[in-house]
């Protein structure tokens, strides 16, 4: 199995250590999921996603290179600004999300799916190489999230960058935090505002000791894969291989908001057209439980008539909601809020109800903010933090 | 937290549920529910499926389930009998199983029906010696 440079800082923590896509990862730390999760919305959260993949286009055509794979407008990037987006298939499936950042116009970095790593470099060089230089720093990048209402506060003392300053989705690609050379970006996936900090790899435990150390200042703390994915499940945030694969589109996935079918060419964009102008069939949709019942990824939906409509594909208790919660690919027309489903939760059909939008959104806007849950409600979902 | 990982005075099984025994105007009863082990491998459990009063289990029949935050687990029955009391608490408060595992979070009790089963569960010496075994 893979280890991240903070692999023995997590087992010093008293982690539980799990196989994550093939990389040992912590679930929990000694306090376990919810209360890393209540952590993380009411202080500050510390999470190491240095798993994740960096991927360098450079040169003059990078431009054009990073815009034939994703389906967003890279053009409408300026320097040190990030998007979220897809990469897809030529049939409109989704080969990973990830973050494009620009860092000059002849210089992008895109951060992709650990899972996906490997298959996204391989497209990524069969695609984009014969534009420009492509290269996978995964291994000598590391990335430590820093999320939750407490983040800027709790982080300003480590570095002399107004964190203030730094937009939703804006980056700084060269600054010192914690007298560690990074980049930081305000960006995330817990639904709280927050940063992702990149550094080397060999200066990742020494920045994740200071993180650690600021966060407990005002009662953050460490924070595994459980509960990263209560966080982003309450944020409505889709997770490759669960909610997102090459079987699924962006429009089905509800992500057409980074699906630019008029601009620039890329990679799907004819079958993601041919699908809008028919349109889709199915769409991913948020549920609540109203019967005594956790739906699980796989597990069977139903239409309120009982008859069969799709498969759950993230699913789990909602901590900050007190409720559980769940996503699944729905047939058009189920897509209400309100309609009510059921789930077959190991043979037991337990009732549900769609909701729209978040199930948890954050009030306030990129600054601070007291958290507050909401079942349903508008909003698109999205990787801001 | 119970003082005890393992209680001495508890039968164990492999699949990490405990049994106390006690003997009731000549009745054998076993009360059951998961170890310690179990509960730190679970994590937070948000809910627990029991079964009802008066249902007839066998040995190593699924009885029920615990719901952690990650997945959801199964739950052997440690020995065969006639279900005389389910923990209805742990409906509202599954916390229990993680707080007090052996004692606030047990989960049913049983009228034993075969008590020469009792041969095929561990003692509190065995079961952590097959922990051990289990690399745990």
């Amino acid at each position: 199995m893979q280890r991240t440079p903070l692999y023995e800082s997590h087992l010093r923590l008293g982690a539980k250590m799990v196989d994550f896509g093939g990389w040992a990862m912590p679930v929990s730390y000694a306090g376990g999921i919810i209360d890393e999760h209540r952590a993380t919305r009411q202080a500050v959260g510390v999470f190491d996603v240095c798993h994740m993949g960096e991927i360098h286009f450079r040169g003059p055509r990078a431009t054009e290179a990073v815009q034939r794979l994703v389906t967003n407008d890279v053009g409408r990037l300026t320097d040190g600004r990030a998007l979220y987006t897809v990469a897809c298939l030529p049939t409109g499936g989704i080969v990973d999300d990830l973050i494009v950042y620009r860092v000059s116009p002849t210089h992008y970095l895109t951060v992709v799916n650990a899972a996906n790593l490997e298959k996204d470099r391989a497209w990524f060089f069969e695609h984009a190489r014969p534009l420009c230089d492509v290269t996978d720093a995964s291994a000598e990048t590391g990335l430590i999230a820093f999320q939750g209402p407490g983040a800027k506060h709790a982080l300003q003392p480590l570095t002399k960058l107004g964190l203030g300053d730094l937009a939703s989705f804006a980056f700084v690609e060269k600054c010192e935090i914690a007298g560690v050379p990074a980049s930081i970006a305000r960006t995330g996936y817990t639904g709280e505002d927050g940063f992702e900090i990149f550094c080397d790899a060999k200066d990742a435990v020494a920045l994740w000791d200071r993180l650690v150390e600021a966060a407990a200042g005002i009662g953050g703390k460490p924070v595994g894969l459980g509960a990263r994915d209560t966080l982003r499940l309450e944020a409505r945030l889709p997770l490759y291989g669960n909610d997102l694969d090459e079987t699924t589109t962006p429009l089905e996935a509800g992500l057409g908001w980074v699906v630019k079918l008029d601009g620039n060419e890329f990679i799907g964009r004819e079958a993601l057209r041919a699908q809008s102008a028919s349109g889709v069939t199915r769409k991913l949709c948020g549920f609540v439980m109203t019967g005594r019942g956790i739906a699980r990824h796989g597990y069977p939906l139903f239409d309120g008539q009982g008859q069969p409509s799709g498969t759950t594909t993230s699913g789990g208790p909602a901590p900050t909601l007190g409720k559980n919660i769940g996503l699944g690919y729905l047939p058009v027309g189920l897509d209400r809020a309100g309609e009510p489903i059921s789930v077959d939760c190991r043979g037991k059909r337990v009732d549900a109800e769609v909701v729209k939008g978040p199930f948890y959104k954050r009030v306030g806007g990129a600054g601070r903010g007291p958290a507050k849950p909401v079942a349903g409600g508008p909003g698109n979902p999205s990787r801001v933090s | 937290m119970s003082a005890q990982q393992y209680p001495d005075d508890l039968y164990y099984t492999k699949d990490h549920e405990w049994a106390r025994l006690e003997d009731r105007d000549g009745q054998k009863l076993a009360t059951i529910g998961v170890t310690r082990f179990a509960v730190d491998q679970l994590g937070d459990v948000t809910q627990v499926d029991l079964p009802k009063e008066g249902e007839s289990l066998k040995q190593a029949e699924v009885f029920g389930s615990v719901e952690s935050v990650k997945a959801v687990s199964d739950l052997f029955a440690p020995l065969s009998g006639k279900i005389v009391k389910v923990n209805s608490p742990l409906s509202d408060s599954p916390e229990y199983v993680n707080e007090d595992p052996y004692d606030e979070g047990w989960m049913i009790q049983l009228a034993v029906g075969d008590a020469k089963e009792l041969t095929g569960l561990m003692d509190a010496a065995a079961y952590q010696a097959f922990l051990r075994e289990q690399g745990e």
